[in-house]
């Protein structure tokens, strides 16, 4: 079902001109108590959650009238390709810029929840620190390994299949999405035990993106073998909640099971090699 | 002590940069608001240009890129660096391929090409329409691997407050920055023997633009006032094609005209039918009509002020609104979904129509700044004893297409500030767009400013004052009285927290009235009384600012305060922009004045160059020469009116295949 259809099939009319209610888990820094704050916003059409959380930067007054500090959150592009902005919003993990308040609250006085991802460490309010996320992608070596930024010509020629298959899996923004929706995922601020911990379905997805590219391949051994270990691609408990949860349609449990076959051949090789 | 160079941003430029100055052995510490990967060059849609075998084998040519590049950027630009950029551009997209980056094939496995504004031929590379995400993911993959390495340190979440310049024996000389981390708000110094800025542009300084919500001009801003020039501060880009939204104004690529987009609007300004139900003859292609040559792909200030007059001026637009029609409804689906998919899916997740069914609503949008920090550069081997007349296209070039024709290679000058030791890559710099930046050329110069440029500022270690003088040897006091200035800076803004701002002194409402203020006076049609109304409004907007209170007092996570500190040097850089925009008594690329409608080549074929004075906090605006030595400048009219002389090229440029 496209975004369209979905829209049209639980379209209920925006009332113009209306006042929402926005319900924010919120947090002064780490090791602090979390507490729930309500903002009344008056939405314009076409308002997302960005534009509600600006309003209350600019003048920060809880719904019952209450001066307060504004509340802090991430966000950089407002058009869903930074990752920045993520959020649990009414329960569910997603991106707040595309986050349309006509879809989330139609009605006067309709009530939106903000949480901060409950994976990460809380920076303050709505803004974690996703540190962990791109520490997995030097754990999997993401990345191919050229000889140097000289010229020395072009790059492997490749079919119209293979790079739309490279290209999806190429679009993942390291929002973490996926990982708050993992049951085996579990926040972890010791950074010491980033290396051990259950890596996620990102990092796994690409590792498998990497191992498809022919520069990329040579360091597939590496990576099945950082994956291969505590906190690899065996921890996955197949709950699949990470491809539903993928703003950018990423076949994640694709992944996961590719790199699962890759690693038992990976380990039968290495086994013969062995021998 | 080991040498080392900060790089301030981690965008394409900075990214690119980092990874040429690490490969060359020395160590970089890379500073930046947001995770690398979440820099503002994610949002680039189209592609990136460079003359490649197809068009090469069809009359195109490196020279003719360089050609298309300084006629569209209205004759502003210095030439030099604009040859050197497009003779390298092949070698760039060969790197970008080699680093794995996902470029649309042909059938065979050949990279893929397509059309877009401002040139005849297919010289744009891409990957999907998230070509600037998938950049910059190839080379946060590389920063990365030199991460685990150890030669790149980054510094996410850090914002870079001031260049540390030092009066040393040979002139002022930058040797570090100080700089906040966001969470724990420390302010601290770092020594460097040299400094990269690659800050990117400063959309927000005209509130809602396409750019991302870090795009302040914040940084730049803040050089300049440590004494750097900024160049051409009144060359603004307007993006014809944006879709209009409550917190920015998100691009419509340049690429779905390319790829065959059509621009109408009803013939009759009362026709309230849906787009579909209207006539082929009742609907006003007028892109195509004026210009039949270029048609739908005629450069962005062209089509911006077309879509303007449309609109604004004979009140055409749809529905008797601010907007146009871009429609791609006459194309196949499936092939729009391979070619363009990234940004229908932005268009149909924030307006809820698809674009492949419904024509799309636009209307322009603030997009990039030509202007910047202006940089010197050292010119190459091709020095002709005249300039060449205009290139006609798809004839012979006069010159190859050598590596140093353009620029010398390793120049420790290329893209370095009037401060010795600061450089400025990327957007944030004046160099290679003029007036008016052509679509696809900008993800070019970022990545050609790192590593073309980047060789300069590691021979600047090996042989300039830092081999003689390093800064880590430099007078600890140095640092510790630049980061007291900060703090100085910081108490004052918390120190006001006592009672609740009024409308007044709210930091987010001077912004916003800083925004629309721009916009209205500083954008498509710019007239001298307006402007000088603009100049009036920022002034008592700086009034206001300086009576600011903050709305967090937190020693933690304080980003009222972060915002609040650069709404001040937006306001500044606001009126370097406002008085270029007074000053330049012509008309030329994106700068358009209704009161001096022609490009006066005599008075103003010149740099504007601001400067600031630190004493009375003003800007003094003079121009200087440009380096016009290789073409001769001609008229820019993209064959307006003319009937096209080529009707198979007149095919190719409406974007039929």
């Amino acid at each position: 079902m496209t975004t369209t259809q979905a829209r049209q099939s639980s379209a209920r009319r925006p009332v113009p001109g209306r006042t929402i209610r926005l319900r924010i888990l919120r947090c002064d820094g780490p090791g602090k108590p979390s507490r729930w704050e309500t903002f009344s916003i008056k939405v314009e059409s076409g308002a997302n959650i960005i534009s509600c959380l600006q309003q209350v930067a600019a003048n920060p007054v809880t719904a019952d009238g209450r001066a307060t500090t504004p509340v802090v959150w991430d966000s950089g592009c407002l058009e869903e390709v930074c990752g920045a902005c993520t959020m649990v919003i009414n329960g569910k993990v997603r991106q707040s810029c595309s986050c349309l308040v006509d879809e989330y609250a139609p009605g006067e006085g309709d009530q939106i929840t903000l949480e901060p991802m409950s994976k990460f460490p809380v920076v303050r309010d709505l803004w974690v620190d996703r540190s962990r996320l791109f520490h997995a992608l030097r754990r999997v070596k993401a990345w191919v390994p050229i000889d140097g930024t000289y010229h020395l010509g072009h790059g492997p020629r490749e079919s119209p299949d293979a790079q739309a298959t490279r290209y999806v899996l190429s679009e993942c923004m390291s929002c973490g999405c996926c990982l708050e929706a993992c049951p085996q995922y579990n926040v972890e601020p010791d950074a010491s035990a980033w290396d051990t911990s259950f890596i996620g379905a990102h990092a796994i997805s690409q590792a498998r993106l990497f191992n498809m590219h022919p520069t990329g391949r040579q360091l597939a051994g590496e990576r099945l073998e950082a994956l291969a270990g505590p906190g690899g691609v065996n921890d996955c408990g197949n709950a699949q909640n990470c491809v539903k949860v993928c703003p950018k349609h990423i076949p994640l449990t694709e992944s996961i099971a590719a790199i699962g076959r890759q690693s038992t051949v990976h380990a039968i090789a290495s086994w013969f090699a062995r021998g | 002590m080991t040498q080392r160079v900060i790089v301030v941003g981690g965008g394409l430029a900075g990214l690119a940069a980092a990874v040429r100055i690490a490969e060359a052995g020395l160590s970089v510490d890379l500073f930046s608001l947001v995770p690398v990967k979440r820099s503002h060059s994610v949002c680039a849609q189209g592609g990136i240009n460079a003359c490649n075998e197809v068009a090469r084998q069809q009359g195109y040519s490196e020279y003719e890129h360089f050609d298309e590049t300084i006629y569209g950027g209205d004759f502003l630009a210095d030439q030099h660096p604009v040859l050197e950029m497009a003779n390298w551009a092949p070698r760039i997209i060969d790197l970008l391929d080699r680093m794995g980056v996902p470029f649309n094939r042909t059938s065979e496995g050949f990279r893929d090409l397509r059309l877009f504004g401002g040139s005849l031929f297919k010289r744009t590379h891409f990957a999907g329409a998230t070509t600037g995400q998938q950049l910059l993911y190839a080379l946060d993959e590389q920063v990365r691997r030199y991460e685990s390495q150890g030669s790149v340190v980054k510094y996410e979440y850090w914002e870079f407050l001031r260049p540390v310049v030092h009066e040393g024996v040979c002139g002022p000389r930058c040797v570090g920055i100080v700089a906040q981390d966001l969470r724990t708000m420390q302010v601290r110094a770092f020594r460097a023997d040299a400094v990269v800025i690659a800050t990117g542009g400063p959309g927000l300084i005209f509130g809602k633009s396409t750019n991302s919500i870090m795009c302040t001009g914040a940084a730049a801003s803040r050089c300049y006032q440590a004494g750097a020039w900024y160049a051409n501060p009144e060359m603004i880009q307007v993006h014809p094609t944006a879709i209009p939204g409550a917190d920015k104004l998100r691009l419509m690529s340049e690429s779905a005209r390319g790829e065959g987009g059509r621009i109408w609007v009803p013939r009759r300004a009362d026709d309230r039918r849906p787009p579909r139900e209207i006539p082929e003859g009742e609907r006003w292609y007028f892109l195509e009509e004026k210009y039949p040559k270029y048609g739908n792909i005629v450069p962005r200030d062209i089509a911006t002020r077309e879509i303007f007059d449309v609109c604004v001026n004979q009140g055409m637009g749809v529905g008797g609104e601010n907007s146009v029609y871009l429609d791609l409804t006459h194309k196949d689906p499936d092939y729009l979904t391979r070619k363009l998919g990234g940004i229908l899916e932005i268009y149909e997740k924030f307006v809820g129509d698809d674009p492949r069914h419904t024509p799309m609503k636009i209307f322009p949008a603030v997009h990039y700044s030509m202007g910047g920090l202006w940089t010197s550069f050292t010119p190459g081997s091709y020095t002709p004893a005249a300039p060449a007349p205009g290139h006609v296209s798809g004839t012979r070039a006069p010159i190859g297409s050598e590596i140093g024709m353009g620029l010398q290679p390793g120049a420790i000058e290329n893209a370095r500030t009037n401060i010795e030791g600061l450089y400025a890559f990327g957007e944030v710099s004046f160099a290679y767009h003029g007036a008016n930046r052509l679509g696809a050329n900008a993800l070019l110069s970022c990545i050609f400013d790192g590593l073309f440029c980047g060789v300069g500022v590691v021979n600047y270690l090996r042989d300039g004052s830092p081999s003689k003088s390093p800064a880590g040897e430099l007078d600890e006091a140095v640092f510790r009285r630049a980061a007291e200035q900060e703090e100085r800076t910081l108490k004052r803004l918390l120190g006001t927290t006592g009672q609740p701002a009024d409308e007044r002194t709210n930091p987010y409402i001077i912004h916003k009235e800083l925004g629309v203020e721009m916009t209205a006076a500083c954008t498509v049609v710019r007239e001298e009384g307006r402007l000088r109304q603009c100049l009036a409004t920022i002034a008592s907007l700086r009034d206001r600012y300086s009576r600011v209170r903050l709305g967090d007092l937190a020693a933690w996570t304080n980003q009222s305060l972060a915002f609040t500190r650069a709404v001040g040097d937006m306001l500044i850089l606001a009126e370097a922009l406002a008085m270029g925009a007074i000053e330049r008594r012509e008309s030329r690329g994106a700068h358009y004045r209704t009161d001096y409608p022609e490009r006066d080549d005599a008075g103003f074929m010149k740099t504007s160059l601001a400067k600031y004075d630190a004493a009375s906090g003003r800007t003094v605006l003079e121009f200087i020469p440009i380096d016009a030595s290789l073409v001769v400048p001609r008229a820019r009219t993209y064959g307006k009116k003319e009937s096209a002389a080529d009707p198979k090229k007149q095919a190719q440029a409406v974007g039929a295949t």
